[in-house]
């Protein structure tokens, strides 16, 4: 009876990737087209302001060299990795939503984020950040503090007998947070006060990585995973309809499991490494997209991506107007967008 | 407006589990006829007067020695003789005397003073919400009131402590206002995970607000300092300012134990006993903002203490309100002292904030809280 019903429900999502491809491809295009305006209108923002058509101009390569200077060397990186770093961290969070089939998982709520920044601050607290500093080095860094809170998350959550409920998990995950955020507590004020404001915008999210090393070492975790991601798309689908009709459909359920945590975990700690403590992007995103585009993977992946991009882009030029001359870390207006969308879903969320 | 949010979201807490009640207890009161009065609940209400005499005279001298321990350490270790000397014969001449009257004993006074306050607080919403993760931080009282403190300290420098307090009070009803109306407008109503998951969103919101107010005025380390919590800057202004509302706020929650016993048996035994459950919803809220606002105002969002030591209190000495009330006062006042002493200890030239000693404490327990979560 029960697997009449999920069969059912495959068929109907089946139905409605065929009825929704052009709706996506049209939703695809469109994102596409406002990742190109904010684009634009970031390139323009700044305390030094351009127009337009000198944007166009020096990216065409007719500017003045302090024109090329400001575009190329500071807002282009800035950019391009506020697009990087919004795309990993929505589809690590589409991920994470798929395995644990609940639709508030997020790596910033199930305690990777944190983890990851305790490994980075601990790392520059060791090695502070200079011209020859190892910057390949810190997604490396955030991948293995993510994982390794992942793993303890995951084990602490782990009940004999009842396995690992959605909920313990997250409550757990609020627990290790808590005690990684006073462990970095008690590191961030033995800094002296340079380091400690460094530190401590870099935990709030600015995207600091005004340099084209950083797009480099960021670029190659993302050009890898997001494929992979797109291509184990079918695995994820099965996966969201519960444990037993997966195995039943042939997937080997513990081990794709295993393998799709790795990637979510490995996407998001590069983009901490890069762009700091950004949180929510990864529960809003997938939301968003779910809703334009339905829940099929393979059109979600994309879509996510997208709008977690589009919404760090739109966040990171908020964050350089709203408090002119001051630059608020992105990360704080992210939350500051993030929190109240993530009340509502808690809000309309079923028991 | 908030106050009244509130009242109406401890009125839907209905399906949190009661670990502490026994099962059998809950059968012998629906069995028994609606004639039962409350006294006799209370009878059988587990309890052990004994050992909360013992922990509430034995923590007074744990306690005692604590405060004299915490004023002989420190830069420069005073001699207990010195201490007491300096309390009661003071000789305004002596250097050592004016550091432990104007420095060391106010600190020392303030974080046992705050930490029943923080104790006392969890404990009664742990009580009434029936619900074994209701902390003033986890809920969002310590986050708003913080944020309260913020705003304070951006835009009105230098404001009265007077003041401040009554920011910290209305910020710790908007924390709460926010957390328990989210969690309540849900289906289901708030369950623990719901009201954590709440407390956390509120928590990285109100928090993203204080920070971006602190890096426009350029006030940026202070107030981190401040959020991480810390008795360093209290003195004798600070404490005559807190210690009228959490005294208040004490002999409230003793008065009112009895009633949150009551409660903590669940809405429909309350109502069936005669308890009128809005208005002991309406006064625990007030005793909550008055007790967590005050303490916060004094040092900071500090966490922990109000998750830990309620349910401590209750394993020793059972459900009782009218006992676990006073016993959770002794044991955060002592947890405080101790925390604090730590921190001075752990990094000696350094202090440690107060809130990561809390931590180290309270997150393993908090991950047994949540092992217990189905």
């Amino acid at each position: 009876m029960r697997v009449v019903v999920y069969m059912s429900s495959i068929k109907r999502n089946n139905s409605v990737a065929s009825r929704g491809s052009l709706r996506t491809i049209t939703t695809i295009s469109i994102l596409f087209v406002l990742i190109v305006i904010s684009f634009i209108i970031s390139m323009n923002t700044g305390i030094v302001r351009l127009s337009p058509i000198d944007v166009f101009k020096t990216l065409f390569g007719s500017g003045t060299p302090r024109q090329e200077l400001i575009l190329f060397d500071f807002r282009l990186p800035r950019i391009v990795i506020s697009i990087l770093v919004g795309a990993g961290l929505a589809v690590s969070g589409a991920i994470l939503q798929a395995t644990f089939r609940n639709e508030l998982a997020d790596p910033g709520i199930l305690g990777i984020n944190s983890g990851a920044s305790l490994a980075v601050v601990l790392f520059i607290t060791f090695f502070p950040l200079n011209e020859l500093s190892p910057i390949f080095m810190l997604p490396f860094i955030a991948l293995l503090g993510g994982s390794l809170a992942a793993v303890l998350i995951n084990i602490l959550a782990y009940k004999k007998g009842y396995g690992i409920s959605p909920s313990r998990l997250i409550i757990t995950g609020i627990a290790v947070t808590s005690g990684i955020s006073a462990a970095l507590l008690m590191l961030t004020v033995r800094l002296d006060p340079r380091n400690f404001e460094f530190v401590t915008i870099w935990l709030s999210g600015s995207i600091w990585g005004t340099n084209w090393k950083f797009v480099l070492a960021l670029l190659p975790w993302i050009l890898i995973l997001l494929p992979f991601v797109y291509f184990k798309a079918r695995t994820i689908d099965v996966m969201n309809l519960g444990d037993y009709i997966a195995a039943g459909l042939g997937t080997s359920v513990g081990r794709d499991r295993l393998v799709l945590m790795g990637t979510a975990v490995a996407l998001a700690g590069s983009c901490i490494a890069v762009g700091g403590g950004i949180s929510f992007i990864g529960l809003i995103a997938p939301h968003i997209a779910r809703r334009l585009v339905g829940p099929l993977y393979r059109a979600l992946i994309p879509t996510s991506a997208l709008i977690g991009g589009l919404l760090l882009i739109v966040a990171d030029t908020l964050a350089r107007v709203i408090l002119q001359p001051a630059e608020v870390p992105t990360g704080i207006v992210v939350s500051m967008i993030g929190a109240p969308y993530f009340l509502y879903l808690l809000a309309r969320a079923r028991a | 407006m908030i106050i009244i949010i509130i009242v109406l979201s401890f009125e839907n807490c209905y399906h949190l589990f009661v670990e502490e009640v026994d099962k059998n207890l809950m059968k012998t009161i629906h069995n028994e006829s609606k004639h039962n009065e409350s006294k006799r609940v209370q009878s059988k209400v587990q309890s052990r007067p004994l050992i909360a005499m013992i922990i509430i005279v034995g923590g007074l001298a744990a306690l005692f020695l604590g405060i004299t321990l915490s004023i002989s350490l420190g830069a420069v270790n005073i001699h207990f003789r010195t201490v007491w000397e300096a309390v009661f014969h003071f000789n305004p001449d002596s250097s050592q005397h004016q550091v432990v009257r104007q420095i060391r004993l106010p600190r020392a006074l303030a974080g046992a003073i705050v930490g029943a306050a923080f104790a006392v607080a969890g404990c009664i919403m742990q009580g009434i919400t029936r619900n074994p993760l209701a902390s003033p931080d986890l809920i969002g009282l310590n986050a708003g009131s913080a944020f309260a403190l913020a705003v304070c300290f951006s835009f009105f420098p230098g404001m009265s402590f007077h003041s401040i307090i009554m920011f910290s009070f209305a910020g710790a009803a908007l924390g709460t206002g926010i957390v328990y109306g989210i969690s309540s407008i849900s289906r289901g109503g708030p369950t623990p995970i719901r009201l954590t998951l709440a407390g956390a969103a509120v928590s990285a919101l109100l928090l993203s607000f204080s920070q971006g107010l602190s890096i426009y005025f350029h006030t940026a380390q202070n107030i981190s300092f401040w959020y991480a919590g810390g008795l360093g800057g209290t003195d004798w202004g600070i404490i005559k300012m807190i210690s009228p509302w959490i005294a208040a706020g004490l002999v409230g929650s003793l008065v009112l134990s009895r009633s949150i016993t009551i409660m903590s048996l669940g809405d429909d035994i309350a109502a069936s006993l005669g308890q009128r459950t809005t208005l002991v919803r309406a006064a625990s809220a007030i005793l909550v903002l008055v007790l967590g606002g005050a303490a916060v105002a004094a040092v900071g969002p500090v966490g922990f203490i109000g998750l830990v030591i309620p349910h401590i209190a209750r394993l020793l000495v059972g459900v009782d309100y009218k006992w676990s009330i006073p016993c959770s006062a002794v044991l955060g006042a002592l947890l405080l002292v101790f925390a604090d002493i730590g921190a001075r200890v752990i990094n000696a030239p350094y202090e440690t904030p107060v809130g990561a000693i809390t931590a180290l404490i309270g997150v393993p327990f908090f991950l047994y809280l949540a092992r217990k979560e189905k």
